[in-house]
């Protein structure tokens, strides 16, 4: 377990644990103050949506993160989908490639391992998943059938 | 009354948190049955805290579904106060907190 980790939970989450974060560098302002990233919601294509949201788009494929959805949606409003990284994820990028924009959410993963939640498909396409991990991005990706769209329009 | 449901369920020095909560989620680009186009209503933040120290922070756009689902893994232990709190763009927040069993 990595040492910062280690030193957290042994300190247990007392009240002056804020401090305790702030100074061992695991709490950065932009953690708990992050602004909402428009124009990475508004990027119409995944290396857009990508670059602006965490800074660069070129992603290693990587066997070490787990992403899990249904291969076949019968409602595209919610599929769900889950992501787990072996290693430490800094940030979760989660996309939807066929989407008009791309982007569905962001995650400041902070102290949390796993994420899981629902989002909405046009269509049939990819599910993208991108962990920003000390600075480097990995992803993976899914094909996901919907068999009826869920954007709304 | 908050509309947040929250579990949180602790095993060993990990928590899943799991959260459903109660938000329409209008892109901005639907329209109603009059054809009048339904303004944008999303929650855009959603922070996760334990004993009140935020442990994940998420940016949702109006792709998220309807009435969102999170779940996370986060450290902790039994007893400790996990909140979610959101924020949507049209400046409403809402706050909910359970113990972990």
């Amino acid at each position: 377990m990595n040492a910062k980790r280690r030193l957290f939970l042994k300190r247990g989450l007392s009240g002056s644990t804020v401090a305790v974060a702030a100074w061992a560098g695991l709490l950065t302002p932009q953690a708990a103050l992050a602004v909402w990233p428009e124009k990475a919601f508004r990027g119409e294509s995944v290396n857009q949506a990508l670059n602006r949201a965490l800074g660069q788009a070129d992603a290693e494929e990587s066997a070490d993160i787990q992403l899990r959805a249904p291969d076949i949606a019968e409602n595209g409003a919610v599929v769900p989908v889950t992501v787990t990284y072996k290693g430490k994820a800094d940030r979760i990028a989660l996309l939807v490639e066929g989407n008009d924009h791309p982007l569905t959410c962001l995650f400041d993963m902070g102290l949390a391992t796993e994420i899981s939640t629902r989002v909405k498909m046009g269509k049939t396409s990819n599910v993208l998943a991108v962990v920003e991990s000390k600075g480097r991005l990995f992803k993976t990706s899914k094909k996901v059938k919907v068999t009826i769209g869920g954007c709304g329009g | 009354m908050s509309k947040i449901k929250i579990i949180a369920k602790s095993a060993g020095d990990l928590i899943t948190v799991k959260t459903l909560m109660k938000h329409p989620m209008e892109s901005g680009v639907g329209k109603d049955k009059m054809g009048r186009t339904i303004p944008a209503h999303f929650i855009q933040e959603v922070v996760v805290e334990n004993n009140g120290v935020p442990v994940l922070t998420a940016h949702f756009s109006a792709a998220v579904s309807k009435n969102p689902y999170l779940s996370t893994k986060i450290p902790g232990r039994s007893g400790d106060e996990i909140a979610i709190s959101w924020r949507d763009n049209q400046g409403n927040t809402d706050k909910a907190s359970v113990s972990a069993r």
